[in-house]
C-alpha cells in the first residue's frame, strides 16, 4: 500500500515565535493589541500636544471624563453579547439625572447627611424600573430590542423635559456633587494607596489560586517566569495608576487629590460586571444565549428572565452614570447624556464585543472607552473643531472594527 | 325679487363668516426642549388669544429635516402667517420660499432667516455680545481670555462673537488681552462646554483670567469646570437668557453677568406683528420697523430689534420685580450677612 505524504495545507501560515509565546502565556491577544494601540495613541497625543497629554492632571481629568461612558459600557457588553442593543441609554442618563436633581432639591432637604444617598437610591430605582419596562417588551413580548430602546430614547428624553419643563435645576447637594469628582470628590492619597494595596493583594491571590487550582486539577500551567511577568505587570500598572492619581494636587495646595470617586465607581462596576461574566452561572448563561439562543433555550436556560435582568442591569448602570454626569455638572440639565449611546456602543465594539453576539469582554469595553475618550480629550487639547473631532472618531471606529474582523479571520484559520 | 333678496342675504352671511374667520398663526419651533422657549410660547399664545387668533405649533426637536416637514404641514393646515425659529437658518429656506409662494408672510423669530420679504424679530444679538464682553472686561481688563461660543449652526452665535470682539478689540490690539482658548459648543450643550473648558484649563495650566461664555447653559458648564480647579468666583464668566440657575450663580458670585432678554416682550410683539401681517399690512407699515443688513448675505430685512438688559449682582432686582424669577430662587444659598452678598439678598 502506498503511503500518502502528509498534505501541506496551503492556507495555514507558519506559527510565529510571537504567537507561540503569547499562546503559552495564555494572554488574550486581542486585549494585548488593544492595550498596545492605546499606548501608541497616548504617546502620539503627548507629543502632538506639547507634552500636555500625559501629565497627571490631564490623566486625572481623562479618568473622570471616561467614567460616564465606561460605567454604561460595562453593561452594554452583556446586552450586545446577547445579540440585543440598547439605544436608550443616553436618554435614561438624562431622565434619571433629572429625577435625581429634582429629588435632592425639591423632595429632600438640601444639606442633610443622607440627602445624597436617598437621591442616589431613587435614581437607581428609576433606572431599574426603566430597564424592567424595556426588558419586559423585549423578553416577554418579543419586540426587537432596537425598536423598544429606540422608543425608549424618545420617551425618556421627553420625560426628562417634562419633569421641570426644560428648566435647569441647580445648584445641587454638596455631598451629591462629590460623585462627580471636582474639587473635593476624590479619596486622598492615603485611601488611594489602600485601594492600590487591595488591588495588588487581589492580583497576587488570584494568580496563586489560579496556579494552585490548575495544578491540582492536572491542567497545564504557565511557565513560572510568565506568571511572575504577568503578575508583575499588573502590580506595576496599579502602582503607576495610584502614583498618577496622587500626583494631581489640589489647586494652590500640596494636598494630592487621589483617586476620584467617579473613577472608583467605574472600577468597581467593571470588576463586578467582569466577575459576573466569568465566575457566575448568570454570566455563562448570557454568553451561551449569545452564542446560540435556540441551544440555550433547549438547554433549559430561562432566556426570558436572563434578558429581562440584563436590561434591568443596564438601566441601573445608566442611572449610576446619570448620577455621575449630573454631579459633574452640578446641575440637572435635560440634555445630559445626549449621544451617549453612540459613544457607549463604540466603546464596547472597539473593546472587542462583536455585534453578531456571543463575544465580548467587560475589560475590553473599558479599554475601548478609555481609547475613545483619550482621542476626544487629546483633540480638545489640540484645539480641533468639533466637526473634525467627529470625523476622526468615526474613522477610528471603522479602523478598530476592521482590525478586529481581520484578526478574527486570521486567527480562525490558524486554529 | 324675493330670490335676489335672499341671495343678497346669503352673500352677506358668507362674507360675514369669512371676515369672522380667526387668523391662524403657525409657529415652527426648532427645539422646544431648551429651557427658554416655553416662556416665548406662553407670551405668544397669550397675545394671540387676546387678539382672537388661533395658535398652531410644531417642534422639530433639533432636526433640520423635521423642521422642513413641520413647515409644510403648517402650510397644509391653512395658516395665515408663519413664525419660524430656525434650527438651521440656511437649510430652512426652501420651506420659507414655499410659504412665500403661497402668499403666507413669514416672521424669522429670534434667529436670523436671511431671505427677501421675511420679517426679522429678535433682540439685538450683537448688542448682547457687547454687553457680555463689557461686563467681563470691567471686572478683568487684562489677562488671558477664553471664548466659549454657541452652536456653529446658529447665526446668533456669530453675532454674539462679533459683539464680544468689538468691545475687546482695542484691548486685544494693545496686547492687554490674550485669547488662550476659543471653542464652539455643539448644540449649546453644557456638557460639551464643560469638557472644552476643562481642556483649556489643562492646556493653559489654569492661567485663565476671564471667560466670555455666550449663554447661561454653557456658562454653567464653564463654572463647573472652574469649580473643579478652585477657580469659581475668581474668574469672571458671562452668560445670556437669565436662567434661574444663572441668576443664582450671579448672586453667589460665580457668574458675572447674564444678559436678559425679556422674551415675554418679544413673544407678544411677534404675535402682534404676525396678526398685522396676516391681515395684509405691508412690511414697512409695521410700527417700529428698522432695516437690518447685518446678515452674512447683507440682504436688507425689515426687522424689529429689541434692547436687551445686562443683569449683574447690582441690578438683580430688575428681574425679580418684573416677575421673571422669585427672590428665594435667586438668593438660594447666599449668606445675607456676607460682605459679598448682593443687595437684594440682604
Amino acid at each position: 500500500m502506498a503511503t500518502h505524504p502528509p498534505l501541506e495545507s496551503p492556507i495555514r501560515s507558519r506559527p510565529t515565535r510571537l504567537s507561540h509565546l503569547l499562546r503559552s502565556l495564555e494572554i488574550d491577544v486581542r486585549l494585548f493589541g488593544m492595550i498596545g494601540a492605546l499606548i501608541i495613541i497616548w504617546i502620539a497625543l503627548h507629543l502632538l500636544t506639547d507634552n500636555t497629554f500625559l501629565t497627571p492632571r490631564n490623566l486625572w481629568n481623562l479618568a473622570v471624563q471616561t467614567s460616564v461612558v465606561g460605567i454604561i459600557a460595562a453593561g452594554m457588553v452583556f446586552v450586545i453579547v446577547m445579540r440585543h442593543i440598547d439605544l436608550s441609554v443616553g436618554s435614561v442618563v438624562g431622565v434619571t439625572g433629572m429625577i435625581m436633581a429634582v429629588a435632592q432639591t425639591q423632595l429632600f432637604p438640601l444639606g442633610t447627611e443622607w440627602n445624597w444617598l436617598a437621591t442616589l437610591l431613587i435614581g437607581l430605582l428609576a433606572g431599574a424600573v426603566i430597564g424592567a419596562f424595556q426588558g419586559f417588551w423585549i423578553a416577554y413580548q418579543g419586540i426587537p430590542a432596537f425598536i423598544v430602546t429606540l422608543a425608549g430614547l424618545l420617551i425618556f428624553r421627553g420625560g426628562a423635559w417634562l419633569l421641570t419643563e426644560g428648566r435647569t435645576v441647580a445648584p445641587l447637594d454638596s455631598n451629591f456633587q462629590l460623585l462627580g469628582g471636582g474639587l473635593a470628590g476624590s479619596i486622598g492619597a492615603t485611601w488611594s494607596w489602600v485601594v492600590g494595596l487591595l488591588a495588588i493583594l487581589a492580583i497576587i491571590v488570584i494568580a496563586v489560586r489560579n496556579r494552585v487550582g490548575r495544578k491540582r486539577l492536572g491542567f497545564s500551567v504557565r511557565p513560572l517566569w510568565a506568571e511572575l511577568l504577568l503578575a508583575g505587570a499588573g502590580i506595576a500598572f496599579v502602582v503607576a495608576f495610584v502614583l498618577v492619581m496622587n500626583a494631581n494636587l489640589r489647586p494652590r495646595t500640596d494636598i494630592p487629590h487621589g483617586i476620584p470617586i467617579p473613577v472608583l465607581i467605574l472600577l468597581g462596576v467593571t470588576l463586578i460586571m467582569a466577575a459576573i461574566a466569568r465566575l457566575t452561572k448568570f454570566g455563562r448563561y448570557i454568553y451561551a444565549m449569545g452564542g446560540s439562543p435556540e441551544a440555550a433555550k433547549l438547554a433549559g436556560i430561562n432566556t426570558k428572565l436572563v434578558t429581562l435582568l440584563v436590561f434591568v442591569s443596564i438601566g441601573v448602570l445608566s442611572a449610576l452614570a446619570g448620577a455621575v454626569a449630573t454631579a459633574r455638572l452640578n446641575a440637572g440639565v435635560t440634555s445630559t447624556g445626549m449621544f451617549a449611546e453612540l459613544h457607549v456602543i463604540a466603546a464596547a465594539v472597539i473593546g472587542g464585543t462583536s455585534l453578531g453576539g456571543g463575544v465580548g469582554t467587560v475589560v475590553g469595553a473599558l479599554i475601548g472607552a478609555i481609547f475613545m475618550q483619550s482621542l476626544q480629550n487629546g483633540m480638545v487639547l489640540l484645539g480641533l473643531t468639533s466637526a473634525l473631532q467627529q470625523i476622526v472618531i468615526g474613522l477610528v471606529l471603522i479602523m478598530a472594527v476592521w482590525l478586529d474582523v481581520v484578526y478574527r479571520r486570521r486567527s480562525g484559520l490558524q486554529e | 325679487m324675493k330670490v335676489r333678496f335672499l341671495l343678497a342675504i346669503l352673500v352677506f352671511v358668507v362674507l360675514g363668516a369669512a371676515a369672522a374667520q380667526p387668523i391662524r398663526v403657525g409657529v415652527s419651533w426648532a427645539n422646544f426642549q431648551e429651557e427658554r422657549w416655553k416662556v416665548d410660547e406662553a407670551a405668544i399664545v397669550a397675545k394671540l388669544h387676546e387678539l382672537g387668533a388661533v395658535y398652531l405649533s410644531t417642534d422639530a426637536r433639533a432636526s433640520v429635516e423635521a423642521q422642513l416637514t413641520d413647515i409644510e404641514s403648517l402650510i397644509a393646515r391653512d395658516v395665515d402667517v408663519l413664525i419660524i425659529l430656525a434650527q438651521d437658518a440656511d437649510a430652512v429656506l426652501p420651506a420659507v420660499a414655499a410659504a412665500q409662494a403661497r402668499g403666507i408672510p413669514v416672521i424669522g423669530y429670534d434667529r436670523l432667516l436671511e431671505a427677501e420679504g421675511v420679517f426679522y424679530m429678535t433682540f439685538d444679538n450683537v448688542e448682547v455680545g457687547r454687553m457680555q464682553a463689557r461686563a467681563v472686561f470691567e471686572m478683568q481688563p487684562t489677562g488671558n481670555y477664553v471664548f466659549i461660543m454657541g452652536s456653529p449652526l446658529d447665526p446668533n452665535a456669530f453675532f454674539l462673537r462679533e459683539g464680544q470682539q468689538e468691545v475687546l478689540q482695542a484691548a486685544i490690539d494693545r496686547g492687554d488681552i490674550t485669547i488662550v482658548g476659543e471653542h464652539f459648543t455643539d448644540g449649546w450643550l453644557p456638557e460639551i462646554a464643560m469638557r472644552n473648558m476643562e481642556g483649556v484649563l489643562t492646556a493653559t495650566n489654569n492661567q485663565v483670567d476671564a471667560v466670555v461664555a455666550s449663554n447661561d447653559g454653557t456658562a454653567g458648564g464653564v463654572v463647573a469646570a472652574l469649580a473643579a480647579q478652585g477657580l469659581a468666583g475668581l474668574v469672571p464668566v458671562s452668560g445670556q437668557d437669565a436662567d434661574h440657575a444663572a441668576l443664582n450663580r450671579i448672586a453667589l458670585g460665580t457668574q458675572t453677568v447674564s444678559v436678559w432678554k425679556d422674551v415675554r416682550v418679544l413673544g407678544a410683539k411677534a404675535a402682534e406683528v404676525a396678526v398685522l401681517l396676516a391681515q395684509g399690512t405691508p412690511l414697512d407699515a409695521i410700527p417700529g420697523t428698522t432695516i437690518f443688513t447685518g446678515g452674512p448675505r447683507e440682504i436688507p430685512m425689515h426687522s424689529i430689534l429689541l434692547a436687551p438688559i445686562p443683569i449683574t449682582r447690582d441690578n438683580l432686582n430688575i428681574v425679580i420685580d418684573a416677575g421673571w424669577v422669585s427672590r428665594e430662587v435667586v438668593c438660594h444659598g447666599v449668606d445675607p450677612a456676607a460682605a459679598t452678598a448682593p443687595e437684594v439678598c440682604k
